[in-house]
């Protein structure tokens, strides 16, 4: 059952009242300057925080759309890359390629991490020490550099045990691993606030336990756990360390095949193009941002759009 | 009368999940099979009416702090049972070992013996989960499931298999719960979107559309206001035709106003003086439990001296 986590909650909470209190009495009190000047001061630190935030990624979107709009058209998409005539080389293997490393990712990690975090949270045991062992894990996990997941991609997944071989399914189930951890603790974190009365009112109509969960509490997790599938992949798009290591090629011209060699995914097709020095190749690099952004957008918002429908609240 | 007798027989065939206990704890045959329930006997002096619940020397403890120390009660068919005591006597715990909702909380043990109509509901066969469908619980706060207003009442039958038509089944709970006027025109909306009051009437119906035989309730009026409160007392009297129900209140007038029997519970310290736990010290009719108390503690109780 879900235990209440009290730590982080106090902590928001008392940050809420802090903040509630500081405003009421900036209304009310003459409270002197000093108070008026540090709250002026704290607005324009959150302000330059946002702005920051904001400036990065409009820099980024406005640089690679100045630098990669020379070359935005269809042969982009549609045609594959080729050091000879760079004016006409195109993404259309790395997009195959990354599109199908995030499928496999999906697949995986999804039932895996939902299974894993209702695992957690509806049946594990917290006094024993393996499950306390495997949340310890978990959360440690969650901070191992990527490039180690890469090195474990290569040694157990591309050669013995799995033998899977430098292919996009390989990459799919490094890059699955990799972002497991985040998959999990979004998963339980969503599961942890759906009220125990669901539960109870579910269980005392004589709903079984799996009912129970797979019919209230799932659905009512969704919107947490897909914000947590979206971090997860949003991730996922942009890692080219691990693929590297375990056989993403930076040129590659024809389609991949999910179990098939020879497979490149945008990160490292982009990687390959932006370390060449001639022009053409840092335009074709910019245009590749792009793509990458767009279809990162276009996830998303898939994704957005379906969380939304599960909305809940309480 | 009569219509209402035969009504009555033909109703329900016998409780199929309630039997299911009964076979797996292997009581079935030493009860009396060829009573049913419909012909149980209901009114008249306590040792002549037809038992629900026989608890024996029932305690329940948390991780060894025991809540609840050595109950030993009959609670009645088609009789409301009223539970009051003071805050912490254990009238939950207590309400919450007759369906097995204590199961829930680990630490949670229960001695003694419980038995439904002659079935130890704590045998080692049954199923909490058979159990739960046949004594259906409503809760104190009122925990509507953040779906439709259909689908909080469709939930119950589906997952328990009943067959038949869905929208009848739950037109006629709502119906029973005296909300279906209400909510007729809008059984698509979320039921968050209702006031307390008629979510908690939404949670009575959709405990009683599985059709449970007996229907527990913790305070189920503490958040309401008295229209809303008059209203589920009203309705807990239509029900009591059809359903043993068993309630735990704080207020002394809705026992006195509803319920057939009221049970009073009391935190008592042990002898050694190192723990306290809830004990049983009076039960018996309400009209008897209200005008003419047999033990003082009680009379102090209801006339407001203590607790
Ligand atoms: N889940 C639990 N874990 C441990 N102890 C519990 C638990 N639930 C109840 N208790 C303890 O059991 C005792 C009885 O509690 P219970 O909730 O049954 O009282 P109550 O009579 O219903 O009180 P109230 O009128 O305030 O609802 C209390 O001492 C309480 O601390
Ligand atoms: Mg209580």
């Amino acid at each position: 059952m879900a235990t209440d986590e009290k730590p982080p909650r106090t902590a928001r909470t008392r940050l809420a009242v802090a903040g509630a209190r500081s405003s009421t009495e900036s209304v009310f009190g003459a409270r002197g300057r000093g108070d008026r000047l540090g709250n002026r001061f704290f607005l324009a630190f959150l302000l330059l925080g946002m702005a920051m935030a904001i400036t990065g990624l409009a820099a980024m979107i406005i640089w690679a759309i100045i630098e990669g709009s020379p070359r935005l058209s269809m042969d982009l998409i549609t045609n594959g890359p080729s050091t000879l005539a760079p004016e006409t080389a195109g993404y259309r293997p790395a997009i195959l390629g990354s599109i199908y490393v995030i499928g496999g990712v999906i697949a995986l990690i999804v039932p895996l991490g939902v299974g894993a975090a209702v695992y957690l949270e509806e049946f594990a045991d917290k006094t024993r020490w393996w499950n306390r062992l495997i949340e310890l894990n978990i959360q440690n996990l969650a901070g191992v550099p990527s490039i180690v997941f890469g090195i474990l991609g290569l040694a157990f997944i591309v050669r013995s045990p799995l033998s899977l071989g430098a292919v996009p399914a390989a990459g799919a189930v490094t890059i699955a691993l990799l972002v497991l951890p985040t998959v999990i603790i979004a998963a339980r974190e969503a599961i942890r606030a759906v009220p125990p009365s669901i539960r109870e009112g579910s269980l005392a109509l004589g709903a079984t336990q799996w009912q129970t969960i797979y019919r209230q509490v799932l659905p009512a997790a969704m919107s947490g756990i897909l914000t947590g599938v979206i971090l997860a992949v949003a991730r996922a798009i942009g890692e080219a360390a691990p693929l590297l290591l375990v056989g993403a090629v930076t040129f590659v011209t024809s389609d991949p095949s999910f179990f098939g060699p020879g497979f490149t995914t945008l990160p490292t097709q982009i990687f390959d193009w932006a370390r060449r020095p001639q022009e053409e190749f840092q335009v074709l690099a910019a245009a590749g941002v792009l793509i990458m952004l767009a279809l990162v957008l276009v996830m998303n918002s898939f994704a957005v759009w379906l969380r939304n429908r599960f909305e809940q609240k309480w | 009368m009569t219509n209402n007798l035969t009504q009555e027989i033909t109703r329900t065939p016998p409780r199929s999940a309630g039997d299911d206990i009964k076979e797996a704890s292997g009581v079935y045959d030493q009860t009396d099979i060829s009573v049913r329930p419909e012909e149980f006997r209901q009114r008249g002096p306590a040792e002549h009416r037809e038992k629900t619940f026989e608890l024996r020397n029932v305690s329940v403890s948390y991780g060894g702090n025991r809540a609840v120390h050595d109950v030993s009660m009959d609670i009645f068919h088609k009789n409301i049972t009223a539970l009051i005591g003071p805050s912490g006597c254990g009238k939950s715990t207590l309400l919450r070992s007759l369906n097995r909702m204590n199961d829930l909380v680990p630490s949670a043990k229960v001695e003694g013996s419980l038995l439904y109509h002659g079935a130890d509901i704590y045998g080692p066969k049954v199923d909490p989960v058979q159990v739960r469908k046949v004594i259906g619980m409503v809760f104190q706060k009122p925990n509507p499931f953040p779906k439709s207003i259909y689908d909080n009442v469709a939930f119950g039958p589906r997952t328990t298999g009943i067959k038949g038509d869905m929208d009848d089944i739950v037109e006629e709970a709502l119906r029973r719960a005296g909300l279906w006027d209400e909510v007729k025109d809008r059984l698509d909306d979320n039921a968050y979107g209702m006031s307390g009051g008629q979510q908690q009437r939404l949670c009575i119906a959709r405990c009683i559309a599985v059709e449970p035989d007996v229907i527990l309730m913790d305070e189920p009026c503490s958040a309401l206001d008295p229209i809303s409160t008059a209203r589920i007392e009203d309705l807990m009297l239509e029900l009591k035709e059809r359903y043993s129900i068993v309630i735990v209140t704080h207020n002394m007038q809705q026992a006195a106003r509803v319920s057939d029997m009221t049970a009073f519970l009391m935190v008592e310290l042990t002898a050694d003086e190192k723990s306290r736990w809830g004990e049983l010290i009076e039960y018996d009719d309400t009209s008897k439990i209200f005008t003419n108390p047999g033990d003082s503690r009680t009379e102090d109780y209801i006339s407001g001296r203590v607790g």
